[in-house]
């Protein structure tokens, strides 16, 4: 069976103490973002854009909450300014990716961010770490949030499924 | 009457208690600091259009604080969507306060869309701020700043003036560490 991505990553924020929570909405992030709206002990943040989610780790860390950002690849490209903070005021943020643009993606519109995702992060001082599998996810986002650094974690189209145009 | 932006935010920062400030990259930067650098200062040298989203996440980690961010037109509108970002949390204990002088003032003067009729404080309004006025009056802005259940959003219309530059430290790491260990104490180091 599946691992339950979404529910072992909760924990691990719980576990971690991260009361904050931005987000810019992702079909493969709905369920986890659900489970944090749900839990009294944090705080969901619903973004107009992903840039919004660095200023809001900035301040969250100024006054002593970590928080992390969750957000599709496309988002990644709206916050590579503001993303400079993380690296020059070096602020601990978790950013948890679910890709689009990667094999087996319909819509080919998806594919030159998806396909550059890894490389603007990287550029911008973001270490990237890659979950090919579900039961990667949780153990990936947990170690991260030990970081003194920024960390994007890309949840790959294959554990949450290629978005069907059929329906 | 014209005000001055220098005027205004010393006006606003004077017997500032434990008032958490931030302020948006340029000129608000520099008035921030021409009013007295602290240590509960976090004034931007980049990130532009975040400043807002920098006080929100600041006063949600901090609901016991006051937090105030003062910042400019340009940085704004930049940052527009988060006026509505903000208008869903809600946060009681922060405002915003934009020193308009309808001008990018460190490119040059060009005019920004204030110059041409648009309306912060409508916008901010229309996005569920308990308070949101275009206002001079001074005495009035520090009693919402220091008292008034938020999340509160002004606009004060300034001079359009070349002022010299108070620079506040640059080492953004230095900036945060302080402004950290100032406001956590020693659990700041430990986290």
């Amino acid at each position: 069976m599946q691992p339950d991505w979404p529910q072992e990553v909760h924990r691990a924020l719980g576990k971690a103490q991260v009361r904050i929570v931005g987000y810019v909405p992702d079909a493969g992030h709905s369920r986890l973002i659900e489970l944090c709206q749900g839990d009294r002990k944090m705080l969901s943040v619903v973004l107009t854009t992903e840039e919004e989610g660095i200023g809001l780790a900035a301040g969250a860390w100024l006054g002593g909450e970590k928080s992390v950002l969750l957000m599709q690849s496309s988002g990644v490209g709206n916050v590579i300014n503001a993303a400079g903070v993380l690296k020059t005021c070096r602020i601990p943020l978790v950013m948890i990716v679910t890709m689009r643009g990667e094999e087996g993606e319909f819509n080919t519109w998806q594919v030159p961010m998806g396909t550059a995702t890894p490389a603007v992060l990287e550029a911008m001082g973001v270490s990237v770490q890659r979950a090919a599998r579900a039961e990667e996810v949780a153990p990936l986002v947990s170690d991260s949030l030990k970081n003194p650094h920024a960390t994007a974690v890309l949840i790959s189209q294959l554990v949450i499924g290629i978005k069907s145009f059929q329906e | 009457m014209i005000l001055h932006r220098r005027q205004v935010v010393k006006t606003l920062l004077s017997e500032r208690g434990d008032l958490l400030v931030v302020a948006g990259l340029g000129s608000t930067a520099w008035d921030i600091t021409a009013a007295g650098d602290a240590p509960l200062n976090f004034p931007l040298w980049g990130a532009m259009g975040q400043a807002a989203m920098i006080g929100l996440g600041l006063a949600l980690a901090q609901p016991r604080r006051r937090v105030l961010v003062i910042t400019g037109d340009g940085e704004m509108l930049m940052g527009i969507g988060s006026l509505a970002t903000i208008g869903v949390q809600q946060p009681s204990n922060l405002t915003l306060v934009v020193i308009d002088n309808e001008h990018y003032g460190e490119t040059g003067m060009q005019d920004t869309h204030t110059a041409h009729g648009v309306d912060l404080a409508g916008v901010a309004q229309a996005c569920g701020f308990k308070y949101s006025k275009t206002t001079s009056s001074l005495k009035t802005l520090r009693s919402i700043v220091h008292e008034g259940a938020g999340p509160n959003f002004a606009v004060v219309k300034v001079a359009a003036e070349k002022l010299p530059l108070v620079l506040p430290p640059l080492d953004g790491v230095a900036l945060k560490d302080r402004f950290r260990r100032a406001l956590l104490g020693p659990q700041a180091d430990l986290d």
